[in-house]
């Protein structure tokens, strides 16, 4: 064992390090900066937790002027946000409790009678988050897929005017979404895309594209060439080759690119607020404009956001690995 | 296993020539080695070789048979990689496996178990199969790198550079392993290197390459005893050759700027002013020896000892076999192997009959 | 100049024990080399001493001075890189006297330094070019240069001619062996080359896994290595070590008809550190055996390998040895060819199997 009286200044020494990053100094400094950083993140995520907490508020505390931590938890948002209510009038409520004597009331419109309100059915949200999975998932699929063929192309084949055709793909990246959204109206008004799922998914996609063939092409031109060009000479075609050796080790990439693009497709609320109405809308903008009796359903909308970002956390837990080397790729060229 | 012929290959990247009128050939079992400095063109032309570059000019042929509009999995050639040459992803088992199971091959999964257990025995890998790549050593993954190639029995073996990135010791043991294998399997290769221990040792036959032109071809010795120009005297042989500019008055060879002089040769005539090449093994030191100098520099190197020498305004490097008890600064006398003397015209070309 | 100290220096990367406590004390003007394969530990300890690295143990003097735990530019040391590690975007004159504008020396001065320092290493007509335009020999120059140029107690290599070509590095080594002696400055350089190491040390200090074997002049590593592992690293190629049965003076190859008895002065050493054992590691330098038609020992050609000025032979003793053989060039042997030799009984060495040491004859054998 190593004799650690003899090590200095004070402290054992695990890690290979320069010199000048052991001295008291420096690790003072280090430890400062890195608090620094955990506020930083804290602060980020304030917004977030006041949403969750929100979400579990009765309306007259998500509204308490200075901001309630301390509350009683209440389902009352949930419910408002899964069902279509109605005010009751008083006679009504009258019978309504009488019924909910006799158990014949479930919790839901127990909750809903508290609040005044009368159950009357379901709400758009599920709808809504489906079309979001919807659109989101297959535009991603699409983008990706697409993505991966181009990229690969444009990583070992010399083509024509690739550094233009790479730099016009990317120009698509430079434009506010908004910019484009009334003239893509009048089209798809034209086109009858108007307000349907292919509509969505198709322009999702070819935003997405642009990122997605940039980040793909990074992560092909980091394999080596010489994989290919020995499978190759060993008597595949250049299909095989591209599936047997350079998919298994462009994967990290590919997950990678995959969340990229479906934050973006998940997330996006300009365009789907402009060229959807009832069928093909998604949930960021029914979300926001949840209107309920008596005004904005503050509730409502704070828990309708945390089912919103629940897929989008579950995928990006599931590939956060991949997602650290997507984030440095191409930094440092051997 | 084929000979290949290469005639007359020229291929132009923009900006550049990287071969120019290449032409030489490889006969059936033979270990011809390309040697020549990094950017020569060697790498390029086993690349046209395998079919992964095509040629702007000449033709390739396996066996008499043009092979240029072969695709590289039509040509039957095994490429051996500088590096990258095994898949992460697969076990050592697997990557011997992979070129077995292409599509050309088909080979049923009995006959490869078979095979593989084979090569695994003569390159003593056999405790390595189930191992990912990723955690083998250097000279383990170039011997599995060779398997791969072995494990196809190809037309032709194409390596290039595979030695570069080991250890010397790796090296050594490896070079006289990869001799041993190739004399033994019979296998015509093409192999490609910058250092000419390597060619030297293991070559039947040596091509020279410099800036995308054949300079000579020939057996080691050839390439050793009678180098065509003084590109290829100074490449073959450590320490490098001595190239001493000189004079010839009648039958004399003067060095000059110093008192060194030697008969000249009677074979053919030396031009008045010429470049003399002397192999540091032709100078030794001797106590009745006939010239002067003094020790510069000695480099022990166990198995000789490299000693240089000041003679007048000239220094020499002398090639003693074992160690030597020369000390910086003695005075020393010695003499000059007359029969083995190289001359060349000031251009750098070799004086012939 | 200076003298340079390790005591007891140790390294230990979490559970990776990278360098094993070792000492090791450089005169003033040495130039010692660290030799080893890859991952024995030379270039950590190259780090320790340079402050590229902490220690986990033990104490680094320069010069007297402890200084084991200061920055790497409180120790006056220069440290040269395998990948010259020069500013691509300035050229080579900045590049030099970039140490110098650092420590804040006038114009004046630093023209001086440089002119001096460039003259020595032959590069003044290259001053003016970018690091990119040069060949890697003369980039290493360059990176010589700016390491002379501050005039350190102590120069610090590491591998500085692994990145050359084959042609490129008989050249440097040369160079800088004859910089060393010009300017006689204590240098500690590593690498995995024995044939640098033997060329340029003044003393090697052999090491593998992370463990000194031999520290001794390249005669004494070569003529007589400290272990195994010495013997066959040293020397290209290595010594060949052929295990044998021993019994009573006489080494047996087991599987064939070789025999070799134990010259003058090895019986009474031998016997005494083997005592019951039966096995013995016989070992000679290619140069020490000599073909010969009527030799006592033979063998099968394995290969044979025409490296120049002199050809090896390598040869099949029984299934598991193959000896190399120093020959003269024109003999050719093809594959299989049964040959005869002996050896020289003044150079050979015996070494015991179980603790791999090398047995020390009696006197001087």
């Amino acid at each position: 064992m190593a004799n650690f009286e003899q090590t200095g200044p004070g402290k054992p020494v695990l890690e290979a390090t320069r010199v000048d990053k052991v001295t008291p100094g420096y690790r003072l400094g280090h430890n400062l900066r890195a608090l620094f950083v955990v506020i930083l993140a804290i602060v980020g995520l304030i917004p977030v937790f006041v949403m969750i907490i929100t979400a579990f508020k009765t309306r007259p505390d998500a509204i308490h002027v200075p901001p309630k931590l301390i509350f009683t938890p209440s389902l009352e948002g949930l419910v408002f946000l899964f069902t279509e209510r109605a005010s009751a009038s008083p006679s009504r409520l009258e019978e309504l409790k009488k019924a909910a004597e006799g158990v014949q009331l479930s919790l839901v419109d127990r909750i809903a009678l508290n609040a005044g309100q009368e159950i009357t059915g379901p709400s758009d949200y599920v709808f809504r988050l489906r079309n979001s999975l919807i659109i989101a998932g297959i535009s991603t699929l699409l983008s990706v897929v697409l993505a991966i063929f181009s990229a690969y192309a444009f990583s070992r084949y010399g083509v024509k005017g690739k550094g233009d055709l790479l730099f016009f793909i990317l120009s698509t990246r430079m434009l506010p979404a908004v910019v484009v959204t009334v003239p893509l109206f009048l089209m798809y008004t034209q086109l009858k895309l108007h307000d349907t799922h292919i509509g969505m998914i198709l322009l999702y996609t070819v935003f997405n594209l642009s990122l997605a063939v940039w980040l793909m092409k990074g992560f092909f031109d980091e394999i080596p060439r010489e994989y290919e060009e020995a499978a190759l000479v060993d008597g595949y075609t250049r299909m095989q080759a591209f599936f047997k050796i350079v998919l298994p080790q462009a994967v990290t990439g590919i997950a990678a690119t995959t969340v990229f693009c479906l934050i973006f497709a998940w997330n996006e609320y300009a365009f789907a607020l402009m060229l959807t109405s009832e069928k093909a809308r998604t949930a960021p903008p029914s979300i926001a404009t949840m209107l309920g009796i008596g005004g904005i359903e503050w509730t409502a909308i704070a828990a309708g956001s945390l089912g919103f970002l629940i897929p989008v956390v579950i995928v990006t837990f599931a590939l956060r690995n991949y997602l650290l080397r997507g984030v440095t790729f191409g930094a440092v060229r051997k | 296993m084929s000979n290949l012929e290469l005639k007359q290959i020229t291929k132009r990247f923009p900006g550049v020539t990287a071969l120019n009128d290449v032409s030489f050939d490889v006969q059936d079992s033979e270990f011809f080695i390309l040697l020549g400095p990094t950017g020569a063109g060697k790498t390029t032309t086993l690349r046209v070789i395998a079919g992964l570059e095509r040629q702007e000019e000449g033709t390739v042929l396996f066996d008499g048979e043009p092979v240029d509009n072969l695709a590289p999995a039509g040509r039957d050639v095994a490429f051996v990689f500088q590096q990258y040459s095994l898949y992460p992803t697969m076990s050592v088992y697997d990557n011997l496996a992979f070129p077995l199971r292409s599509p050309l091959r088909r080979t049923p999964e009995g006959e490869i178990r078979k095979r593989i257990q084979e090569i695994a025995e003569v390159l003593r890998i056999p405790h390595l199969l189930e191992r990912k790549t990723a955690h083998l050593s250097g000279g383990e993954m170039q011997r599995v790198s060779i398997g791969r190639a072995i494990v196809r029995e190809p037309r032709i073996f194409l390596m290039d550079e595979p030695l570069s990135n080991l250890d010397a010791k790796l090296r050594e043991s490896l070079r006289v392993e990869l001799q041993h294998l190739q004399k033994t399997q019979g296998s015509t290769t093409l192999f490609v290197t910058h250092d000419q221990i390597e060619a030297l040792t293991m070559a039947d036959r040596i091509a020279v390459l410099n800036l995308g032109r054949i300079i000579q071809i020939g057996t080691p010795e050839d390439i050793y005893d009678r180098p065509v120009t003084t590109f290829v005297a100074q490449l073959v042989g450590t320490p490098r050759i001595n190239l001493l500019k000189s004079n010839r008055e009648d039958s004399t060879l003067y060095i000059m700027n110093s008192d060194l002089h030697l008969p000249s040769p009677h074979e053919y005539t030396v031009p008045g002013e010429f470049l003399l090449g002397i192999r540091p093994e032709d100078i030794l030191p001797h106590p009745e020896g006939k010239f002067a100098g003094q020790i510069l520099l000695t480099e022990p190197l166990g198995v000789q000892t490299v000693v240089h020498i000041r003679s007048g305004e000239q220094t020499l490097s002398s090639l003693i076999p074992g160690m030597s008890t020369l000390k910086i600064g003695d005075n020393v006398r010695f003499n000059i192997l007359a029969e083995r003397l190289h001359c060349f015209t000031l251009d750098g070309k070799r004086v012939q009959r | 100049m200076a003298t340079i100290e390790l005591q007891k220096v140790e390294k230990k990367f979490a559970e990776l024990h990278a360098v094993k406590p070792m000492d090791l004390t450089i005169q003033d003007g040495e130039f010692v080399v660290l030799l080893g394969p890859s991952g024995c530990g030379k270039t950590t300890t190259l780090r320790m001493i340079s402050g590229l690295e902490t220690v986990t143990g033990g104490k680094i003097l320069l010069n007297q001075r402890d200084v084991t735990w200061l920055h790497p530019s409180q120790r006056d040391i220069a440290f040269v890189f395998q990948f010259y590690a020069l500013y691509p975007h300035i050229s080579a004159r900045d590049n030099i006297s970039f140490p110098l504008r650092a420590q804040g020396e006038s114009k004046e001065e630093i023209e001086k330094q440089v002119k001096e320092v460039s003259a020595l290493l032959r590069i003044e007509h290259l001053l003016n070019q970018r690091p990119g335009n040069l060949s890697g020999g003369d980039q290493q120059r360059v990176a010589l240069a700016r390491a002379l140029v501050r005039r350190p107690a102590a120069f610090l290599m590491d591998e500085p001619l692994g990145a050359l070509d084959a042609e490129f590095r008989e050249s440097m080594r040369a160079e800088i062996k004859r910089l060393h002696i010009d300017q006689h400055a204590t240098t500690v350089y590593v690498t995995h080359d024995q044939i640098e190491a033997m060329a340029l040390g003044d003393r090697i200090v052999v090491m593998s896994e992370a463990v000194v074997q031999q520290i001794g002049t390249a005669a004494e590593v070569y003529y007589n290595p400290a272990n195994l592992f010495v013997a066959r690293f040293i020397g290209s190629p290595g010594m060949n070590l052929v295990t044998g049965h021993y019994v009573d003076g006489v080494v047996t190859i087991p599987g064939t008809q070789n025999r070799f008895s134990l010259p003058v002065g090895w019986r009474k050493p031998v016997d005494e550190t083997l005592k019951e054992s039966k096995e013995i590691i016989l070992g000679f330098r290619p140069e020490a055996a000599q073909l010969n038609n009527a030799g006592k020992l033979s063998g099968e050609v394995y290969a044979s390998e025409l490296q120049g000025a002199f050809a090896v032979l390598h040869v099949n003793v029984n299934s598991d040895d193959i000896v190399h053989i120093r020959t003269d060039r024109v003999i050719n042997y093809p594959i299989d060819t049964v040959v005869h030799f002996d050896l020289n009984p003044e150079m050979v060495r015996f070494f015991d199997p179980q603790s791999e040491a090398a047995i020390q004859p009696e006197v001087g054998a």
